[in-house]
């Protein structure tokens, strides 16, 4: 799993990015994070709220600093419709 | 922090979870009306007219009054706003001219929930689609310009007629200044990456998904995170209001800054310019000075210039904005703010 964190290093990014650290650790998933600073390349996702989270090239949040549980979530949820 | 999980999920339990905050809120509120003369004049023994009393209760009191008024405010907008999202303006914005956009763009700039902190990719995703730069610029000044912490505390502190004079002003800046600056053909002076970035990629827009109870949770983190941000600008502009409070000469700002000078108004946009604060951080000065009998048309201009155009923000639009087009829109934003300044000093005198 692919996951990046798309923000220009603001606060609010760094948070994104701990929380979403949190989730994976707590999950025990094998995924990679990556930060995407560049703003034509955030552009390009068609995100227009930073921080937003991005798994598999699939944008599944944006504008928000989600809590390491609702990121779990979300991770869950792609994981089980990958799998059926 | 997750207060989602408290909140019952049956209509009547959240209505009664909410009605129950609402009360512990308003209680708070009429105490922090009582404590404090109690506290310094009857148990301490101040001198109630003295001026360190003064001051210390005008800190007090504001601290907690301005903290409990954000917190109520802030959280209303905030769970109300959540209905709104910048992907829906910007689909409400593709296709539509200059003029009726720039009027459009400002409206929604004030209902939208923004932080300044996203502009550079708001910029590029609005231009990117379609939308004017005349029109994409109105919306991001009015964005901070008509700020939502401003108007809850211009609403409790000045009452209804400055608060509508505050945003009608605010959004009159937004619209003429983007409109001017569209006209003046600042295509370039954009960043030429700007045009060549295509949208890739879907658009997200989970607003419409979320339960009501996720709205609620919305509002308290907002809250929270905007508290944990500004508080230092808070207890800075209190500190400083409760020294001209007590200590500042009734005639000391009349006398220079006062409806006998012609230059007021500039010169408290001039100075408020680079000051780089928030609403939040400027209101208790605000209420000082106005209670030192500065009029209300040059503590708005000095205000709205203050939230308005700051350092920090124009750093982060140089990604996408050359200097020149830079320097334009500091100088057409700033002759708006001036020009409501001697307006509402005239109109509200």
């Amino acid at each position: 799993m692919q996951v990046k964190v798309l923000g220009p290093g603001c606060k609010n990014c760094v948070a994104l990015e701990k929380a979403t650290h949190e989730a994976i650790d707590r999950l025990g998933l094998d995924a990679t994070v990556e930060k995407v600073t560049d703003y034509a390349e955030i552009a390009g996702y068609g995100v227009m709220a930073t921080p937003a989270l991005v798994v598999d090239e699939k944008v599944v949040s944006s504008g928000r600093v989600l809590t390491p549980t609702a990121i779990q979530e979300l991770l869950t949820s792609v994981t089980a419709h990958r799998a059926s | 922090m997750s207060v989602v999980e408290h909140i019952p999920t049956t209509t009547r339990g959240r209505l009664a979870t909410v009605v129950a905050v609402a009360a512990a809120w308003a209680g708070l509120y009429w105490l922090n009306g009582q404590v404090w003369d109690r506290l310094l004049d009857d148990l301490l023994g101040l001198d109630p007219d003295a001026r360190v009393t003064e001051s210390l209760h005008f800190f007090l009191f504001d601290t907690v009054k301005i903290a409990l008024l954000l917190t109520g405010i802030i959280f209303v907008i905030t769970v109300a706003r959540s209905y709104m999202s910048v992907e829906r303006t910007r689909a409400l914005l593709g296709g539509r001219r200059e003029g009726v956009g720039n009027v459009m763009a400002a409206g929604l700039g004030v209902v939208t929930p923004f932080c300044s902190c996203s502009a550079v990719p708001a910029f590029i995703g609005f231009v990117a689609a379609g939308v004017p730069i005349g029109v994409t610029l109105s919306f991001l000044i009015a964005s901070p310009l008509v700020n939502e912490v401003a108007i809850g505390l211009l609403l409790t502190m000045f009452g209804f007629e400055v608060t509508l004079a505050y945003v009608g002003a605010g959004v009159s800046v937004a619209i003429v200044a983007g409109w001017v600056l569209g006209r003046l053909g600042v295509e370039r002076w954009v960043e030429p990456f700007v045009f060549e970035t295509r949208l890739g990629g879907q658009l997200v827009d989970d607003t419409a998904a979320l339960t009501f109870n996720q709205r609620l949770q919305m509002g308290a983190e907002e809250v929270a995170s905007i508290l944990r941000r500004i508080w230092p600008y808070l207890l800075v502009g209190i500190g400083l209001g409760a020294v001209i409070h007590g200590w500042a000469p009734e005639d000391l700002f009349t006398r220079y800054a006062g409806p006998g000078n012609p230059f007021a108004v500039l010169v408290a946009v001039l100075i408020g310019i680079p000051l780089y604060s928030n609403a939040a951080g400027i209101m208790p000065l605000v209420v000082a000075l106005h209670d030192k009998g500065l009029p209300m048309g040059t503590l708005l201009a000095f205000m709205m210039a203050v939230v308005a155009l700051s350092l920090p923000e124009l750093i982060l639009l140089r990604r996408v904005l050359r200097v020149p087009l830079l320097v334009t829109y500091v100088a057409v934003v700033a002759a708006g703010i001036v020009a409501v300044g001697y307006l509402f000093n005239l109109l509200l005198a």
